[in-house]
Parts: structure tokens; C-alpha cells; sequence
């Protein structure tokens, strides 16, 4: 999909002939650039993670975290430009701090990714900004349940059961139509004849998942302990070793046993998720 | 002071108050005391106002004095907290630094003659190391074995200072407290018969159920105290 803009990309307020605005564009060309970021809502919660490339052995394991807390109830993993997804992150924070001193309770997941859509979307409408380089998936856990949100650097933002952004997302992409027309087929049996709700009910669902791998997963009955094991094999199982260096994997949770509040996902579980990712791993190459 | 809306902002006298506060080190960690009364002037008004809070994993927060006051330094401790959590980086603010917080609010509102008006007790437990500190309104803060606000510093201390002692059990440290509160509750006009202990350790804190303590007006002097001074009461 790249086509050079000749003329009409230089600026965020120009538009080209056939309606695209290519700076926008270019910006997401920065996120899909990074290392994969996979979000999933399981039954009992939301399982974040990260691939996080490394930049050089020097790195201590365990910096440059690329998942952070904004509340108590949720937190945010961030694709793309770094140093714009620190900027973001602060911004959320500082939403979901003002939003609980205000009305007295915890920010609701939905609300507080319509306040990061609208500032990153602010961002491009003046010449004198740029759009953020930076995608990001939003998980929270708040009174009706948990939701699992992403906003991408066109300050679009939906709400996902499974979604992932960064290089890897196109690993099963292919996948990710066959399904949706097998689902269609099914949700056709109960509305015979209605193919337009189907694709309706379809869309809203919102199966805009790239990571096709994570639509084989049965979600509504995974707890996010299972979660956080199927996660690590699909970024152990999108890495490519060719291109990329070395990655560390950054993993988070909010769920019931995490007593809904966001936190990394402990050592024990980690360490377990990595070696299952891994086993998985030689399995297929042993294939 | 020279602004005119600032006047109307400045704190002049507390409205809704709460009585003394006692706390001890014993062996496992700190034990707190207050009653759970509200007094508006000389009304007993509020009969179950919690004024023990734990904050965070390492602290407990007992204050006497203005309860409106309170609440906000509640809400000022919770964003604090709240930002360390979001840090995640296996570190946790503990009692000394949360008392020094506390300090630094209480008195650069005292300096800006607009103080909150409250005398805070904040002890806790972290890595073993057990800590209990006050500050008061005007920002005096300290640390001491055992401390106390309000008149407990008057009532309570002194039976402390005889019979607190190192490494004192659970049982025996409220059991001295349920006596500093039981002198508290005849002699303090603004006490409550209706009391609050919580403790922290290690573990975390536990605040317990309201409770009333057992008193006795059965005393001689009491049940006929004008039998030696006909006219006087």
C-alpha cells in the first residue's frame, strides 16, 4: 500500500485527491515498523504483551518498559516512536487521575479511550503538531467487565476482543478472512436469509485482528491465566529470528485473580509462559 | 492575606472534630486507637466516623481534629500512592516517607496561614523496621515508642510512659490501649463509647470492627459525690 504522496504529503492539513491525508498514513507506518503488541479479552480479564526488540545487549532485561499502568484498573501497551508513547501515556494518566478526582470513581475503560482517541487525534488537525507516531492497546477492567481497546495515530479507536499492532500482526492475515467468512456462514444459520446483520453483527464485533493466530483462540472461555500462556506463543511464534534481534517479552494482566487491578504479570506465570512458547516453538519446527 | 478572595479560603476554625488518637509500637508492628465520634462544637453529632486508614501496603493513618481535613489529606495520600503503584517497579513508599510527606503538606499550609486542621498519627511497618511518627496542624512532627493527639497527649501518654515496654504481644498492647481509651472515654467530654484499634505488620494492616468498652459508674465517690459538700455538684 505505499504510494508516494508527490505534493500532498507534506502536511498533516492536506488532503490529496482521492481523500487520503498521508501524513497520517506515514504515521502509521511508524507503528507498523515496531515490535508486535498483542492485546486479548479472556472471560476473566485482559492479557497484554509485548515483543520488545532489543536495541543492544548492554540493555539491562527489564527496562524501557513498553506496558504501563494509567490507574488502578487498567493499563496500556504502546507500538511505535517511544518517546510519543511516553507522551501518551501521560496524558492518559493524567485523564484517568482528573476523571477519579472528579466524579469519585475509577475512569471507565470506555471513556478514557475516547479521551487518549481525541488527543491523539488532536494531534492531527494543526499544521504546526504531528501526528503521534505510536499505536496503542488500551485494557482496563471497570463495572462492566473487562474491555480491551486500541487506538491507532489516526485517533481512530475501537473496542476488540483480540487485537494486535507492529510487525507481526500480518503473520496470519490470511487467517483472519477465512474465519471471518466461517463466522459469517455460522451466524447466518441463526439469521437465514440476512446476510447484511451478519455482516453487521460481524463488524461491530470488531474482529479487525491481525494476528490471526489469536482468533483460533476460544476466548470467551479462557481464563487469562491460560491467556497469558497462548499470548506468549504467538509473539515467541510471530518473532522472526531472520530479520530481528534478540526481543524480550514484557507480558501484563488485569483480571479477577489480579484483584482487577493492573499489574505485570508475576515471575512464576512468566517463566511458565515462556517455556510453553518456546516448547510450542520446536514443536513446529520440528514439523 | 493581602488578597481579598484569599481570606475567604483561609482556615479559622475547625467545624466537625475528632477526639484523641493513641498509637504504641509492640512486637509485631504498630497498634492504633480512636474513638469513631464526630463532634460538631459541643454536639457528640457523628457516632461512626472511621478515622484509622490504612495507606498503602506499609502504613496506617489515624487523625484527630477536623474530619473535612482529613478527607482531603485521604484523597492527597491516594494519588500519592497511587502514582508509586503506577511506577511498578518493586518499590513501595513506606511509613517514613509517607510521614514526611505529611509533614511537608502540614506545614507549608501553616506557613500560608491556611493550615488543615488535624493532628496526624502515621505508623507502619516496612522490612522489618517498624516506624511511628505525628505531625500536627502547625507541622511539629516526631518519632517516638509511642505517641498520641490531642489530649490524649495529656491522658494517655503518661500511663505509656510507665507501662509500655519492648516486644509488648498483641494482646498486651491493646490491652493498654483499651485503657489509655477507657481513661479517655471519662474523662474527655468529646469521647465516644465506641472504639476503633487497628494494627500493621509485615503482613499488612488490619483495621477491626467498632467496640464498646466496659465502664463503671458504680463508684462511691460518684454515686453520692455531694455527701461531703451539701450545694455543690
Amino acid at each position: 500500500m505505499s504510494s508516494i504522496g508527490t505534493g500532498y504529503d507534506l502536511s498533516v492539513t492536506t488532503f490529496s485527491p482521492d481523500g487520503r491525508v498521508f501524513q497520517i498514513e506515514y504515521a502509521a507506518k511508524a507503528v507498523d515498523n515496531s515490535g508486535t503488541v498483542i492485546g486479548i479479552k479472556c472471560k476473566d480479564g485482559i492479557v497484554l504483551g509485548v515483543e520488545k526488540l532489543i536495541a543492544s545487549k548492554m540493555m539491562l532485561p527489564g527496562s524501557n518498559r513498553r506496558i504501563h499502568s494509567v490507574h488502578r484498573h487498567s493499563g496500556m501497551a504502546v507500538a511505535g516512536l517511544a518517546a510519543d508513547g511516553r507522551q501518551i501515556v501521560a496524558r492518559t494518566k493524567s485523564e484517568a487521575t482528573n476523571y477519579d478526582s472528579v466524579y469519585g470513581e475509577p475512569i471507565p475503560v470506555k471513556e478514557l479511550a475516547e479521551r487518549v482517541a481525541s488527543y491523539v487525534h488532536l494531534c492531527t488537525l494543526y499544521w504546526w503538531l504531528r501526528p503521534f507516531g505510536c499505536g496503542v492497546i488500551l485494557g482496563g477492567y471497570d463495572r462492566d467487565g473487562p474491555q480491551l481497546y486500541m487506538v491507532e495515530p489516526s485517533g481512530v479507536s475501537y473496542r476488540y476482543f483480540g487485537a494486535a499492532i507492529g510487525k507481526g500482526r500480518q503473520a496470519a492475515k490470511t487467517e483472519v478472512i477465512l474465519l471471518s467468512i466461517s463466522i459469517v456462514g455460522f451466524l447466518l444459520a441463526f439469521r437465514p436469509g440476512r446476510l447484511d446483520q451478519c455482516m453487521r453483527i460481524l463488524s461491530l464485533c470488531s474482529l479487525g485482528v491481525w494476528g490471526g493466530e489469536i482468533e483460533k483462540l476460544k476466548l470467551t472461555d479462557m481464563t487469562c491465566r491460560q491467556g497469558v500462556i497462548e499470548v506468549a506463543k504467538i509473539i515467541y511464534g510471530v518473532h522472526d529470528e531472520a530479520k530481528d534481534k534478540d526481543f524480550e517479552l514484557e507480558m501484563s494482566w488485569v483480571c479477577d485473580e489480579s484483584n482487577r487491578q493492573h499489574q505485570k504479570v508475576p515471575d512464576e506465570l512468566l517463566e511458565e509462559a515462556k517455556a510453553a512458547a518456546k516448547a510450542a516453538l520446536e514443536e513446529m519446527d520440528a514439523d | 492575606m493581602g488578597d481579598p478572595s484569599a481570606e475567604t479560603q483561609r482556615t479559622l476554625y475547625p467545624y466537625v472534630t475528632g477526639s484523641s488518637v493513641v498509637a504504641l509500637k509492640y512486637k509485631d508492628g504498630i497498634l492504633m486507637a480512636a474513638d469513631t465520634g464526630g463532634s460538631y462544637g459541643s454536639t457528640l453529632r457523628y457516632k461512626s466516623i472511621e478515622r484509622l486508614k490504612p495507606i498503602g501496603k506499609h502504613s496506617l493513618l489515624g487523625a484527630s481534629g477536623e474530619i473535612s481535613d482529613f478527607q482531603e489529606i485521604l484523597r492527597y495520600l491516594d494519588e500519592l500512592i497511587l502514582y508509586d503503584n503506577m511506577w511498578d517497579d518493586g518499590n513501595s513508599l513506606g511509613p517514613k516517607e509517607v510521614h514526611n510527606y505529611l509533614t511537608r503538606i502540614m506545614y507549608n499550609r501553616r506557613n500560608k496561614f491556611n493550615p488543615l486542621w488535624n493532628s496526624l498519627i502515621l505508623g507502619g511497618v516496612k522490612k522489618g523496621q517498624k516506624y511511628l511518627g505525628m505531625v500536627s496542624m502547625i507541622g511539629v512532627n516526631f518519632e517516638d515508642n509511642h505517641v498520641a493527639t490531642g489530649l490524649g497527649n495529656h491522658l494517655a501518654r503518661p500511663i505509656l510512659r510507665d507501662e509500655w515496654h519492648e516486644n509488648l504481644t498483641f494482646e498486651e498492647g491493646v490491652q493498654l490501649l483499651e485503657k489509655c481509651m477507657r481513661v479517655l472515654l471519662y474523662r474527655d467530654r468529646s469521647a465516644v463509647n465506641k472504639i476503633q484499634i487497628s494494627k500493621i505488620t509485615e503482613e499488612g494492616a488490619t483495621v477491626f470492627p467498632p467496640f464498646s468498652l466496659k465502664t463503671y459508674w458504680e463508684f462511691s465517690a460518684f454515686k453520692n459525690p455531694t455527701v461531703g459538700a451539701e450545694g455543690s455538684w
